[in-house]
Parts: structure tokens; C-alpha cells; sequence
């Protein structure tokens, strides 16, 4: 699914909205996440998952073609954890095992 | 600035500021929008959101884990899990936002 089939589906569950307001409101709430990712907060949905930044410290990693040392700095990288909910939608009738992957 | 935790209601206020409908509709689309997208990786689907991300459902095949507690060994049965990729975009938005951010905290020609 991409995301113009996602706002196809919405929209065909909401005949009273234009289309383009259904465009403006997936939009809207993937635009509400990123913004508070980059403002450095965590996202929490229930029954989805959360989604958080992490802080990857810098190192000194390695140019594996030439095994010269460089400096790689310092990174701030977007997760995401899967619900419960999910997880057990996906795995039903199984026994959850809490963090998974 | 950091610290907190973004919900529902918050991405339900967003909408009702950006695309003018009642608040409870609001509210009612982000669950929809939301609802959508669970249920496509239900099925199976790779959800690819542009300039945001890919949720993709991966299977596991049975492996052999251990209780970190007691050592002892346990099958640990097939299954599917989701992986999260994030878009380069959203990776270019949170690094540039949190260089922003220090640079901010610690200027580095300090005025005089």
C-alpha cells in the first residue's frame, strides 16, 4: 500500500470528504510525527507502536576499503516499536514475547 | 523541547487546525488513517509512506533463544514481525534538527 491508495481507502470510508481533504489529512498526521521526531520527542499510539529518536554517540569507525580511521559523528536516528496490540494481530492465537526482531 | 510524549489527540488537533473539520471528526479520521494502515500490515502489505516510511512485515523462522535469567534454552516459534525503515527524508529532518539545536547551544564564535 502506498500512501495515495491509503488516502483512496479513507476517502472511499468518507464519501462527504473531498479528496483532497483526505490527502491534506494523512498528510497532516505523518507531518504531526516527523515534527515531533525532529523536535525531539516520542510518538505513542496505542494498539500501532511508538516511535522515538535515538542518539548514536560519535566513533571511530573504519573505511573498510582502505582500513584508514575516520571520525564518524555523533547521529540522531528515528525508531520505531511495534504495539503490542499489533505484534499480537500479526501473531494470533502465539504467546507474546515482548520486544521481538 | 524534549520530553514529550506526542498521542492521538495531538495528531487529532493537528488536523482539526489544518484541515477545518470538527474536532471529533478530526479525531475519527486519525483512527481511520491509522486503522488503515494496521490493518494493510495485517494482511501482509508493505506500507510505503513517501517522505516518511516503509512498514514492512518480515517472517521469522523458528530459532532457539535463551531466558536471560536462567540460561535455560527455548524454542522460540515462527513468526512475523514489522520493520520500520525510515524515509532518508525523515532522517535528513531529525539530524538537521538536532544540529540545529546544539549549534544553538553552543555557538561557536561567540559575540563579544
Amino acid at each position: 500500500m502506498i500512501k495515495s491508495e491509503l488516502v483512496q481507502i479513507v476517502a472511499a470510508r468518507n464519501p462527504h470528504l473531498y479528496h483532497r481533504d483526505v490527502e491534506n489529512i494523512v498528510n497532516a498526521v505523518l507531518d504531526e510525527i516527523t515534527d515531533a521526531l525532529a523536535a525531539g520527542n516520542r510518538v505513542e499510539l496505542r494498539g500501532f507502536g511508538a516511535f522515538s529518536v535515538k542518539n548514536r554517540p560519535s566513533r571511530s569507525g573504519r573505511n573498510p576499503r582502505t582500513g584508514d580511521s575516520v571520525f564518524v559523528e555523533e547521529k540522531w536516528v528515528p525508531f520505531f516499536k511495534t504495539g503490542k496490540e499489533l505484534r499480537e494481530r500479526l501473531n494470533p492465537g502465539q504467546p507474546d514475547l515482548g520486544d521481538s526482531d | 523541547m524534549a520530553g514529550k510524549t506526542v498521542t492521538r489527540a495531538d495528531l487529532a488537533e493537528s488536523v482539526f487546525r489544518k484541515v477545518g473539520l470538527s474536532r471529533t471528526e478530526s479525531a475519527e479520521l486519525v483512527e481511520t488513517v491509522l486503522d488503515e494502515i494496521c490493518a494493510a500490515i495485517v494482511r501482509g502489505e508493505t506500507v510505503k509512506l513517501s517522505s516518511f516510511a516503509t512498514f514492512q512485515v518480515r517472517d521469522k523462522n523458528e530459532r532457539i533463544g535463551r531466558n536471560p535469567k536462567t540460561g535455560e534454552e527455548v524454542p522460540i516459534s515462527p513468526r512475523r514481525v514489522m520493520t520500520f525503515k525510515a524515509s532518508n527524508v525523515l532522517k535528513q529532518r531529525i539530524l538537521k534538527a538536532h544540529a540545529q539545536r546544539k549549534a544553538k547551544l553552543k555557538p561557536q564564535n561567540p559575540a563579544s
